[in-house]
């Protein structure tokens, strides 16, 4: 067993009643890193979190934390874990402190550390506010402190930015990173937006209808992409139509044209046949194709 | 075992300014007060009664609504409650993906409403004994000095604790298992109605009811004490449908826990 996958699964599946929602999901995630696990809503994310968490229960030998079989080593296992799932365990007649107050007496951890992590997540100001009265980022923020005030190795997060505005998003992003890079964690953290990770992950899993579809770094997810050639002219539609006619795969996307790049020579000849053709060409670029427009043909 | 006595102290912790916790000295407090203002003028009523009957008359008026009607009620909302909290929170897949061990998250709970119950119960019967000796002193024509009861109030009150305890743990297994209000409140409540009819028709099987038990428990009471040829106020804690309530309440616990136990947090 590698000593570096933090989280192993082999061949998981698991269904609810005759429902199959996790087939044969293989993840690999390795100490230090954070990886995105990706799908759109209904793929399985939160049902693989579940297993992982043994809040759903599967047989042995299929889930290892930390190199551990999670059936047999539960509590060893769970105690090097920190988590987020869904939207945040708050009890919101207490304040955001007394949330801290309650889990850190359950899990013994000292008090100096529930400063440290408002801190942490900026909710120092608002420590003694009531939670039910806290904004979604403000929640989600203290739900991050809760799953961190143990000091876990690993922290499991379930579409963390789920519902968050841009400066939200961002918020939690830097914090994120900021626990990989000084802190050592691992994060494992699931999104249905590629958007939303492609920018703090280090590796990607993408599952869809219960399958991992892809698992690798994001070099690897771009090496996927390929290149598309761009074109803007005075008429989009009459040229596209041109394009089509004459056998090329063209399509329209906001105000460009695209078609899957060849060659330099290739681009040439398109750039000519627009022109003979009274066309007027204002651009020719070659770019890759969006990693968000890859994750949406990939889970199709 | 460190995870109960942590678990029953994180449940007081985030009970301790709700009603879960406040209806366990509220609920005697205000029922006292009501019921002592209520004896206070009208106290001619009961002044030329002997002492013993005085103290009768005065607990008796806590007693009857307690025992068919406020305590089972009060149960079903304690044992809702606690559980609520859990509920409303979305927090059983947080708590049981802590390292705690299941069994210590679950029983801790499940003490916590044993320990609401008797100390309700611990107050309802020294509240009964301070108002009578606060009234007596309110009107020295009382008599309420001149007899002791309170040895056999709290015994009385312990025998409606053992006998509660059925429907304490069958009411917190709904409460676990159901999210909603009107499931285990309306479960609850039905079958209290239904408690009280057959505990009042004198059903022969009726002791095999949870909901009976705190009545049948005051039945059993006032039978032995009324038949008592030496005039003696003496009953036996242990009755018939205390053994009832005792081996509902150790079954329903476990098998509440296996359920518990092999349940997946959706």
């Amino acid at each position: 067993m590698d000593p570096e996958l933090i989280i192993e699964t082999r061949n998981l599946s698991y269904q609810f009643g005759n429902q199959l929602v996790i087939d044969q999901v293989s993840l690999n995630v390795r100490k230090g890193s954070i990886y995105g696990f990706l799908g759109p809503n209904g793929a399985g994310k939160t049902t693989t979190i579940k297993v992982l968490l043994n809040l759903l229960q599967t047989g042995e030998k299929k889930v290892f934390l930390f190199g551990k079989d999670l059936h047999n080593n539960r509590l060893e296992i769970l105690s090097g874990i920190g988590s987020l799932i869904e939207q945040p365990a708050i009890y919101s007649h207490l304040s955001g402190k007394e949330n801290l107050l309650n889990r850190a007496l359950l899990l013994r951890v000292p008090h100096a550390r529930i400063h440290e992590m408002l801190d942490l997540v900026n909710l120092t100001e608002h420590a003694d506010k009531k939670a039910g009265k806290y904004s979604l980022g403000m929640k989600q923020r203290l739900g991050i402190a809760l799953a961190l005030l143990h000091d876990p190795k690993l922290l499991i997060l379930d579409e963390p930015t789920n519902g968050l505005d841009p400066n939200g998003i961002i918020e939690i992003r830097q914090l994120i990173r900021k626990l990989v890079e000084e802190r050592g964690k691992t994060v494992f953290i699931s999104s249905h937006l590629l958007s939303e990770v492609e920018k703090m992950v280090t590796h990607i899993g993408i599952i869809n209808r219960g399958k991992l579809i892809f698992q690798g770094t994001i070099e690897e997810l771009h090496s996927l992409s390929e290149k598309q050639l761009e074109i803007q002219t005075d008429d989009l539609i009459n040229s596209k139509e041109l394009l089509c006619r004459k056998g090329y795969r063209a399509e329209i996307l906001s105000d460009t044209i695209l078609i899957p790049y060849l060659s330099e020579d290739h681009c040439a000849e398109i750039n000519s046949l627009l022109v003979k053709n009274n066309h007027k060409v204002y651009s020719l670029a070659v770019s890759k194709q969006n990693l968000e427009n890859l994750f949406l043909s990939i889970t199709k | 075992m460190q995870g109960f006595f942590l678990s029953l102290q994180s449940e007081f912790y985030k009970t301790r300014s709700t009603l879960a916790f406040l209806s366990a000295i509220l609920l005697p407090l205000v029922l006292c007060i009501l019921i002592s203002i209520g004896f206070y003028t009208h106290a001619d009523k009961i002044i030329l009664l002997s002492p013993k009957m005085q103290w009768f008359r005065f607990s008796g008026a806590f007693l009857g609504v307690m025992g068919s009607l406020i305590l089972p009620i009060l149960i079903i909302f304690q044992t809702f409650s606690v559980n609520n909290i859990e509920h409303r929170a979305e927090m059983w897949k947080s708590l049981y993906s802590l390292p705690l061990p299941k069994w210590s998250i679950y029983s801790a709970k499940y003490i916590y409403v044993v320990f609401l119950n008797a100390l309700c119960l611990t107050l309802f019967a020294s509240f009964i004994v301070a108002s009578g000796h606060l009234l007596n002193v309110l009107n020295p024509d009382l008599k309420f000095n001149q007899f002791n009861i309170s040895g056999i109030l709290f015994k009385l009150h312990l025998k409606l604790f053992l006998a509660s305890l059925g429907i304490l743990s069958i009411q917190f297994l709904f409460s676990l298992l159901w999210a909603d209000f009107l499931k285990p409140m309306g479960i609850g409540f039905v079958l209290t109605v239904f408690g009280i009819i057959t505990a009042n028709l004198g059903w022969k099987y009726a002791f095999t009811i949870p909901y009976t038990h705190p009545m049948l428990a005051l039945q059993s009471m006032m039978k032995q004490v009324l038949n008592n040829q030496k005039g003696k106020l003496e009953f036996n804690l242990l009755s018939q449908e205390i053994y009832v309530s005792l081996i509902v309440a150790a079954l329903t616990f476990t098998i509440g826990y296996f359920v518990i136990n092999k349940r997946s947090i959706r």
